[in-house]
């Protein structure tokens, strides 16, 4: 589960079944999918339950879509 | 050719794991209309990052009439996707219109031609113009039946024999054959009941089909089962490739085994035969030979 | 009936003689529906008790509450097989003082039968007792409230510790024959009124698991089984109660039919899956040192040639008449393998204990055959690893590793691998499997352990085998 509301800067409030091992990783990802999608300021809060790192990219990605209005396909 | 929901990122990561000859992540029927954008980010990151191996990738999306077909081709054909599975194609017009999209989509990646298509048929109208859609373009690899949708647009119910698609599956396939590309049959949803199931996989590998399309890996070894060749099959088959050869080093153009002539369909049958065990693994490619 | 030893709980403490600092003993064949684990431990802290070592032979959730006795200073000692739950995590972040000691239940029997692990007074749970202490792990009577078969690990304490107190929820009239624990070994008795949670001691046979992946390791394991070169007739086996291990038994059964084979006993942990197949005669015997369900518990109960073994018969590594040694085959699960076959199943990858060491290193090491079933990854937790968290088993002892991405085969076995490549088993380096498994999730962070023991993992032979250290959120 990705939320996504505005912030300044990236800010990434994670939750993560496996945090102690992949936390940094897993932030690593978000912060870099939103930098992708030309993303500077957001606040996110995800809640990760062991998910791979193309998951989170997908839920990530969904969440900004849906934030901003703007999707990642053409019309 | 297994279908995995493309909302469901957990079976999508470990599908491959089973062995099924393909897999078909789904965007369609499985998805709800509030997750089609999640399921196609899913679907598309999955396809990018997870090495599937040799399984052939597909993907149903959704119908180019719904505003989700054309972003579903966009983002299965950037993530490099085998096959897309066109649901619900009644006419070889739909089919060229797909093509057209994802020509679209190839030239902007520079991967022109490498996305193919089977086209799911799911209706009576759909079933007249078979042939036609199986040679509607270079791009169509297979057809497959929907029997859900068809057998309620037939105005009638499935039922465990399946009399009421006796003649849609003599159509695909027949139609198939014609237009020289494979035939799949449809699912079977009634996962305790692997008895009919069997018989079921057993009627449509009689009536010629290539394959058949299941819900869950436990039903991957019934299907195996009955189209894998068995040992007396092999044996047969074996003996009669062997009398080609024989009968190709002498420059006879007769081919006799065990006394007895053998006709072209029964070459073909015996290499068909030949070709089953080796992708069953029951047999190696060298023992092929 | 005359020298009853029929006594109230109080009583039962005070005659003990048990006195701060002393060792007192549990078994764990109650499981998740243990009442006297608590009811005991209450019962010491209101009698003013202090400093007690508490030597269970395993421990679970339902036993949270010795955390506020741990806090309290009731209990300052654990030796146990395993930590679940919410004690297991408070132990892991650093509760107690002293590191909890961690045995197998072979490793236990023999500490008990040596006297490296002495026992004051053993609080024994039972299903049914007479006055003069025999005792069972189930009841003929009508007011049978509990039935947990096998009182296989309890057998020890009995024997050995100074002081014996059976506490049961019916008490039958005298002689409960044929007995597990027996009156001579008893000093008091007590009658509660339940010693557990029925519900959670035994349930119903597990039903088949359904989980594909499952049944894929389970194919791969009984594969690995038949090709093995010991599926001949009279073999023995052993299988954990994971939905693995359970549905390999479903794929051994149809071959050992198939080719006319039948095993001469099966060991262990007892399953209704086993009990099945001993009643169809594909088993001969079953060795029994706990029974995991209800069917299996009224097997031991009613049939002859089902033998409750204590846990010293089981497994012991000290007694070559153990069970263990007999033993062909045996399908093992485990939280970790790694890359030098080393195997952890007792400490989580966060680094909380989480799990039992049971007869893992037991079985391993003396069977003539070890398989590991687990899957490769389990989420995003890896279970073939470089470094186990926690080494328990070692690899020496572990031949063969079953997983969905292939098998891999210890290096010392170059006979299997031959015998499993031959019959066209996908046969892998273990490096593989652990690279494979890192390409799929990346690598993980070491976990943030601090400087404290929190736990020290011994071998069977006694030595220490790894320190377990607290976590650090």
């Amino acid at each position: 589960m990705v939320t996504i509301g505005p912030g300044e800067g990236l800010q990434v409030d994670l939750q993560s079944s496996v945090a102690a091992q992949f936390g940094r990783q897993i932030k690593a990802v978000i912060t870099e999918t939103l930098e992708g999608l030309g993303i500077k300021d957001a606040h996110v809060e995800a809640v990760d339950k062991g998910a791979l790192d193309c998951t989170i990219r997908a839920r990530v990605t969904a969440a900004a879509v849906r934030a901003t209005g703007k999707d990642v396909w053409k019309d | 050719m297994m279908f995995v929901p493309g909302n469901n990122p957990g079976m999508m990561a470990d599908a491959h794991i089973y062995g099924p000859d393909s897999i078909m992540l789904d965007l369609e029927d499985s998805v709800t209309m509030a997750e089609k954008d999640a399921a196609r980010l899913l679907v598309h990151n999955a396809l990018k990052t997870i090495d599937y191996g040799n399984t052939e990738m597909v993907v149903r999306i959704n119908p180019l009439n719904t505003p989700y077909g054309k972003k579903d081709v966009e983002a299965v054909v950037k993530a490099g996707v085998d096959v897309i599975r066109m649901p619900k194609t009644e006419t070889a017009q739909e089919v060229r219109e797909l093509e057209a999209e994802i020509l679209k989509v190839e030239q902007e990646i520079g991967r022109v031609g490498e996305t193919r298509i089977m086209a799911a048929i799911e209706s009576a109208l759909g079933i007249v113009n078979a042939y036609a859609i199986a040679t509607a373009s270079p791009r169509m690899m297979g057809i497959a039946l929907g029997a859900e949708d068809y057998s309620a647009n037939l105005k009638t119910n499935r039922t465990p024999g399946g009399a009421e698609l006796l003649l849609a599956r003599e159509q695909i396939v027949v139609a198939a054959r014609a237009a020289g590309i494979c035939c799949f049959d449809t699912v079977y949803s009634n996962l305790d009941d692997m008895e009919t199931f069997r018989k079921e996989v057993e009627l449509i590998k009689t009536l010629g089909f290539d394959g058949k399309s299941i819900i869950n890996p436990r039903q991957i070894e019934v299907v195996n089962s009955v189209f894998t060749p068995t040992e007396k099959e092999i044996t047969k088959a074996r003996a009669v490739v062997a009398a080609i050869k024989e009968a190709q080093a002498k420059g006879s153009g007769v081919i006799a085994v065990n006394g007895k002539m053998v006709d072209r369909p029964v070459v073909l049958r015996a290499e068909r035969t030949i070709a089953l065990a080796v992708a069953a693994g029951v047999i190696s490619e060298e023992e092929a030979l | 009936m005359r020298n009853s030893k029929l006594v109230t709980l109080e009583e039962a403490i005070k005659r003990s003689g048990l006195q701060n600092g002393m060792t007192i003993s549990f078994h764990h064949h109650f499981r998740g529906g243990d009442k006297v684990v608590n009811m005991v431990v209450d019962k010491l802290a209101e009698m003013g008790f202090k400093d007690l070592k508490l030597a269970a032979s395993s421990l679970s959730d339902v036993h949270a509450p010795l955390i506020d006795h741990i806090k309290n200073g009731v209990i300052t000692g654990i030796s146990t097989s395993g930590l679940r739950g919410a004690l297991a995590d408070a132990i892991s972040h650093g509760l107690m003082k002293e590191p909890v000691v961690f045995r197998s239940h072979g490793g236990r029997g023999s500490a008990i039968a040596n006297g490296e692990l002495k026992i004051d007074v053993a609080f024994l749970g039972a299903s049914s007792a007479d006055e003069l202490g025999n005792a069972c792990g189930y009841s003929r009577s009508e007011n049978a409230k509990s039935i947990c078969g096998s009182l296989g690990y309890a057998l020890p304490d009995a024997r050995y510790a100074k002081h014996v107190v059976v506490i049961t929820d019916d008490l039958v009239e005298y002689p409960n024959m044929p007995m597990s624990i027996h009156a001579a070994d008893v000093e008091s008795v007590v009658v509660v009124d339940s010693v557990g949670d029925s519900s959670k001691i035994a349930a119903g046979a597990i039903r088949d698991s359904k989980n594909p992946r499952d049944i894929l390791l389970a194919k791969q394991a009984a594969k690995v089984i038949i090709n093995s070169g010991l599926f001949v007739d009279g073999f023995s086996i052993q299988t954990g109660t994971g939905g693995a291990s359970l549905a390999a038994v479903k794929y051994i059964r149809e071959e050992m039919i198939n080719r006319g084979i039948k095993a001469s006993f099966a060991l262990g942990g007892i399953t209704a899956h086993m009990v099945k197949l001993h009643e169809e005669g594909l088993i001969g015997k079953l060795i029994d040192v706990q029974s995991f369900d209800k069917v299996a518990a009224e097997s031991i109960k009613n049939d002859p040639t089902h033998q409750e073994v204590s846990a010293v018969e089981y497994a012991s590594g000290q007694h070559l008449g153990s069970a263990t040694h007999a033993l062909d085959i045996v399908i093992l699960s485990a939280l970790e393998v790694d890359t030098d076959f080393n195997v952890n199943v007792l400490v989580g990858s966060d680094g909380i204990i989480r799990g039992a060491i049971g007869g893992h290193q037991d079985t391993a090491a003396d069977s003539a055959l070890s398989i590991i079933v687990c899957p490769l990854l389990r989420g995003r937790i890896p279970c073939v690893v470089p470094h186990v968290t926690t080494l328990i088993t070692p690899g020496k002892s572990v031949d063969v590793v079953v997983t969905e991405y292939g098998i891999a085969v210890n290096p010392g076995r170059p006979e299997i691998a031959e015998k499993l490549k031959a019959a066209g088993l996908h046969v892998v380096d273990i490096k593989e499997l652990a690279a494979k498994a890192s390409s799929i999730i990346g690598t993980p962070d070491p976990l943030p352990f601090g400087d404290k023991v929190v736990g020290i993992v011994m071998n069977r032979d006694g030595s220490v085998l790894d320190k377990i250290h607290n976590i650090v959120e």
